[in-house]
């Protein structure tokens, strides 16, 4: 968390919700309208009791029969206004959250794959939800009460003025070392309000985790475990939620002796004054009613200043996401197409470390020319996985370059990048809709037929039929009404409708029945003719139909050539894989 | 709604009535001060200054009495807005948690069926906004009801003055009432509708960031943006309507009370008139109006927004109330040796959806290893969660050892039996962390034993903390073969008498599979293993194959038996080995 001051972050906010701008002015006139009539009230009662009620000769009935119209007619002007201000501030500032988390989204799907990884997920979602709600939420109550407090306070002032400067002075005095405390602990306000949002997020991410790992949680029988760390968090954010209170409420009380003092400070001053014959008892008797009427919104104020700390420490959290820069940046206007054509690849020099890390991948230099249907195998974390990534740019490398027909990577835009080259991740997710919208998401465009085709083109056509409402069959949350196996085989079909020029397989048909995936192997090689194919593997079957295979082995390339070439190569790694692969299936 | 927001209230209170005591007392007393600060007021002018006036002389320790009686009224305030702020402040988080828990506690006993229903996001939100919304009229309570108690107290206090003006108040106070009945009834639709779609949002973008990946690699992060926006508006839109009633209510509720004042300003003058009421008791009555004005406010906080915690309380009762548990019989099981497995007739149906597994019955004899084949989508995976209990069967039973499984108790069933699912789930922990889940009697050694059990222990000790290396949210720092045998290590640890794989080595590479494989086989026959399975060499080591058809056993026997008599069967386990051949022949 930054620890930049409060005003800090609202202007940084202002200047990213430039939605909030439009007809500020005319809020704030209607604002003014609204606070005026509020001050009426009082004002009327000082000078009704003063100049009506205790008038010389008895009560003055028409005096106070004008002031209370008088008042009236105010009191309704400021109602009205109060509601076309309210009506337009929450008009505005709900445009212009709403459009902030928009923004914020996007943007959390424009960092890069580490950065989405090295942050959890209720975490990130919190970020979108309940960070802005706070900021909502305080707008929508506190915020109004803040503003209307501030005018309030301001016109009292004034008038306090006019009564006596030098008692107004006194009051201002009285109240400084409240200022003084208030302004202080505004820091440590936003601290433990911060807190309180960070432990929040924290909260919502292990209840995430319990809700997506219900399953194995029963399966184990460890309930009470899970239980004992979510009630850890709830009760890390119940505690410093009292925390956020208990500095809060020490904040306030300095206003609440901040106005003591001023009461005491104005009679014993007032006094002195009037003994010196500078002040009447009626004009002290006014100027207190009138310390009343500063005090309450000080204290208003002073509260709503507390609750604020809290949305601005939501408002904090969702800037500071949007201001990590994505390192795996989109180069937008500046960036190149891709040459038309199949893709050919070129790894030059790449090494890839994660942050921190060791070194995953070393001086990978290798070409695979277009149209080929390339293989690449390895034990599981030789580094199979990241190259897939490097390849998609999902990351980029620490050293050397990835090239596409000649055209480096980093120069590609995404929008072209992205139509051209895709990939088919191990863990196929699928969105919680049917299954042709879960395919319609690589081309909405797809009609049915379409849809129907592609299966049938990808020999699936007959397990399409076993679906119980075929394209239109509900997949369930992250696609759970589907066995592993057959997610896999509508995320094939997804990838396989986008119709890209370089396609990679990171084990994509690893939970496939054999059968089926030879099918779909076959039907694959058909189909993908004349286009680049990079698959990921795990059963050899793929590499023994490839025009090549690549062998990682601890980050490094050790072998590369067709399978009949590489199993002749006695004692190397992958001769050894393929003679276990054999043992395997036979 | 205003009866059911009472309700909801009132349930609050019972469940914390010392807290709720603390504030209200607070609240009282805050209130008993300000009219006695009031109080001081009128006796300090009465007493002290007009005589100090019209003297010309003051005696300074009368002015330091008065200044420390000031201070000390003060000084008593600021105790009671901590005993006031502090209570309600802890009682409304300590009903947060309690009911964040009881919330997460039902996610946790609620069955996989429930869950596959229900979106993460929409969970989250359940236990964080709801939760929230639910007690969000808990932190004005106290002040509230120390209002109420002062309004009583004046209406007595105005009956005392003068009949005529206490009308004001007769008349005043339940026109609060009704304004804000009037309020609750319009408002609830409302806020029913902004919980429905702030779950909405949460669920959207939770389902989102959980895809990250897919979004990214197919390049719809434009698309998904549009498809969060349209959500995010729909919330933009309900609250701008809340917000808007809210803009309406507001400004209405804060002009009562000063129409109140100015009535018996009115009044009052005329009253004063005609001679019933003296010039003091109009002042104290005007005083008393104006300093009730702003606490009355409170209960219009209260009330406020009791129709948004009625939205959030149904929703969270919602999910306290959900049926449908998978509840544990008290049986025991035996404590050592492997277990027999047995399915009976067994029908299973996801929902309402059509029949997934049809007279399903089979063995598996203590100690052996009985292997489940089909296609995919063909049930096994089904039967695999049955195995363990994750779900009941719709009809037929499956018994452990012949004690049917809903009998078993918790520890009876979880201790017999371990899943290996065909996604591994690892948990935001350290590798030891995730393969104890702090299960009794797993010291490091023998997670050591089960980490090379499940041929883990190679790469685990290359981590940089060994087993106390946090491996990130569902172990985001893992390859996915790793993250396979970090959760076969996990069932392997707690010595299963019954293990259930389920295609658990699909990502693995056909050597460690091996590997894996061979030191289950040379374990102790301490279990029996029910192993859904497509390789060949995994299969060869079953007693007995299962083989299924579109969830219905078509064949049970060796191998050897199935492969000759069962073409279906033999196509899919020779599937690489013809198609290598056909490859071969070309």
């Amino acid at each position: 968390m930054s620890s930049e001051g409060t005003f800090a972050t609202i202007k940084r906010g202002l200047a990213l919700s430039p939605e909030l701008r439009p007809g500020m002015a005319g809020t704030i006139a209607l604002a003014v309208v609204q606070m005026g009539g509020r001050v009426a009230v009082p004002i009327a009662v000082q000078q009704g009791i003063d100049h009506g009620i205790r008038a010389e000769g008895g009560p003055d009935l028409q005096f106070v029969t004008a002031v209370v119209a008088l008042t009236f007619v105010a009191l309704m002007i400021s109602t009205l206004a109060g509601y076309l201000m309210t009506r337009r501030l929450f008009t505005v500032s709900e445009t212009a959250l709403g459009a902030l988390r928009s923004r914020t989204f996007r943007h959390i799907h424009d960092l890069s794959m580490l950065h989405q990884q090295s942050e959890r997920r209720g975490t990130m979602v919190s970020r979108v939800t309940s960070d802005v709600d706070q900021i909502s939420i305080f707008l929508q109550t506190g915020g109004v009460q803040l503003l209307l407090a501030s005018g309030q306070l301001l016109v009292s002032t004034i008038v306090m003025f006019v009564y006596s400067w030098e008692l107004t002075i006194v009051v201002l005095l009285a109240f400084g070392p409240a200022v003084a405390v208030i302004r202080l602990f505004q820091k440590r306000l936003a601290a433990v309000y911060g807190a309180v949002r960070e432990r929040t997020g924290v909260m919502l991410g292990a209840i995430a985790e319990s809700v997506v790992g219900a399953m194995v949680i029963r399966a184990y029988g460890v309930a009470g475990r899970t239980e004992k760390r979510l009630d850890t968090s709830i009760d890390r954010l119940r505690v410093a939620q009292q925390h956020a209170l208990r500095t809060s409420v020490t904040s306030f009380s300095s206003g609440e002796l901040g106005a003591g003092l001023a009461l005491a400070a104005v009679v014993v001053v007032g006094v002195l004054m009037g003994v010196d014959g500078g002040l009447t008892v009626g004009a002290l008797t006014a100027f207190l009613f009138l310390v009343t009427l500063f005090i309450q919104p000080v204290q208003i104020a002073t509260d709503m200043l507390n609750e604020a700390q809290n949305a601005v420490a939501g408002w904090r959290r969702v800037l500071d996401v949007l201001d990590l820069e994505p390192d795996v940046k989109d180069p937008d206007e500046v960036g190149v197409d891709l040459p038309e054509g199949p893709l050919s690849v070129r790894f030059q020099d790449v090494s890839f470390r994660y942050p921190g890390g060791p070194i995953v991948l070393a001086d990978v230099d290798l070409s695979l020319a277009a149209r080929t249907k390339v293989a690449v195998v390895g034990e599981t974390g030789s580094g199979k996985t990241t190259f897939a990534k490097l390849l998609t740019r999902l990351m980029d490398p620490v050293e050397g370059e990835v090239l596409l027909s000649g055209t480096a990577l980093r120069t590609v835009k995404f929008a072209a990048l992205r139509s051209r080259v895709v990939m088919v991740p191990q863990d196929g997710f699928l969105f919680d809709a049917t299954v042709a919208e879960n395919i319609r998401f690589a081309e909405p465009s797809l009609t049915d037929e379409q849809l129907r085709s592609a299966f049938e083109e990808l020999g699936l056509a007959d397990w399409l039929a076993t679906l119980p409402a075929g394209l239109e069959t509900p997949v369930g949350e992250r696609g759970e009404a589907l066995s592993v196996g057959e997610r896999q085989l509508v995320a094939l079909v997804r990838a396989y409708v986008a119709d890209p020029d370089l396609l990679v397989l990171d084990e994509a048909t690893s939970a496939v029945d054999p059968a089926t995936e030879v099918r779909l192997q076959r039907a694959l090689d058909t189909v993908t003719r004349g286009r680049t194919t990079v698959a990921i593997a795990h059963r050899l079957s793929t590499a023994q139909s490839a025009d090549e295979v690549i062998v990682v082995d601890a980050g490094r390339v050790v072998q590369r050539g067709p399978h009949a070439q590489l199993v002749t190569e006695e004692g190397s790694i992958y001769a050894k894989l393929y003679a276990s692969w054999l043992e395997q299936t036979r | 709604m205003l009866v059911r927001g009472l309700r909801v209230l009132g349930h609050s209170i019972r469940t914390e009535p010392r807290l709720f005591t603390i504030g209200a007392l607070g609240s009282s007393l805050f209130g008993l001060l300000v009219i006695a600060n009031s109080y001081v007021v009128g006796a300090v002018i009465g007493h002290v200054v007009v005589p100090a006036f019209s003297s010309g002389s003051a005696d300074t320790g009368t002015l330091a009495l008065i200044a420390a009686v000031f201070l000390g009224l003060s000084g008593l305030r600021v105790a009671t807005i901590f005993g006031r702020r502090l209570g309600a402040g802890y009682m409304q988080f300590r009903l947060q948690a309690r009911y964040r828990r009881a919330v997460t506690r039902r996610y946790l006993s609620l069955p996989p069926s429930w869950h596959q229903k229900h979106a993460t996001g929409t969970l989250l939100s359940n236990a964080n906004s709801d939760v929230e919304a639910a007690f969000v009229p808990i932190a004005p309570l106290p002040f509230a009801v120390g209002t109420i108690v002062m309004i009583f107290a004046a209406v007595v206090a105005l009956f005392l003055t003068d009949w005529v003006l206490a009308l004001v108040g007769v008349v005043l106070f339940p026109a609060l009432f009704a304004l804000n009945t009037f309020y609750a009834r319009r408002m609830s639709p409302r806020q029913i509708r902004a919980q429905q779609m702030r779950a909405k949002v949460s669920a959207v973008a939770h389902e989102s960031f959980d895809g990250a990946l897919v979004v990214k690699t197919m390049g719809r992060e434009e698309d998904e943006s549009r498809r969060f926006k349209v959500f995010v508006d729909e919330l933009r839109d309900s609250l701008i309507a809340v917000g808007r009633l809210r803009g309406l209510f507001d400004p209405v509720m804060d002009s009562l009370p000063s129409l109140g004042t100015l009535a018996v300003l009115l009044l009052g003058a005329w009253r004063l008139q005609s001679g019933a009421v003296t010039v003091a008791e109009v002042v104290t009555v005007a005083f008393l109006f104006t300093v009730l004005a702003f606490p009355v406010r409170a209960i219009g906080w209260v009330l406020g927004e009791l129709p948004r915690s009625v939205a959030g309380w149904d929703r969270v009762q919602a999910v306290l109330a959900a049926e449908g548990d998978l509840a544990y019989g008290s049986a025991t099981a035996r404590a050592t040796g492997p277990a027999t497995l047995r399915f009976d007739a067994v029908d299973f149906a996801y929902g309402e959806g059509p029949l997934v597994l049809h007279d399903v019955s089979f063995t598996v004899p203590p100690g052996k290893t009985v292997a489940l084949v089909g296609a995919t989508g063909s049930g096994k995976s089904t039967i695999a969660s049955l195995a363990v209990r994750l779900v009941d069967p719709g009809a037929g039973r499956v018994t452990l050892d012949d004690t049917p499984l809903p009998a078993l108790s918790e520890a009876a069933l979880t201790g017999a039996s371990a899943l290996v699912p065909q996604l591994p789930f690892v948990f935001d922990d350290t590798v030891r962390g995730n393969i104890t889940l702090e299960r009794d009697g797993l010291d490091d050694d023998s997670v050591w034993t089960a980490l090379r059990l499940a041929q883990a222990d190679g790469f685990v000790a290359k981590l940089p903390e060994k087993i106390d290396t946090a491996v990130g949210e569902r172990g985001t720092s893992l390859s996915g073969g790793q993250r396979q045998r970090i959760t076969l290590a996990r069932a392997l640890a707690g010595h299963p008498r019954l293990l259930v794989l389920d295609d658990a080595t699909s990502a693995v590479d056909p050597r460690v599979e091996a590997a894996i494989l061979a030191s289950l086989r040379s374990r102790d026959a301490g279990a029996s293993i029910l192993v859904v399975a497509y390789r060949r060499a995994t299969i060869a080591l079953a007693d007995e194959v299962v083989y299924l058809e579109q969830g219905k056993v078509v064949a049970t026997g060796t191998h050897t038996e199935l492969l000759a008599a069962h073409p279906g069967y033999a196509d899919l386990v020779t599937a690489y080995e013809k198609a290598e051949a056909e490859r071969v022949e070309a």
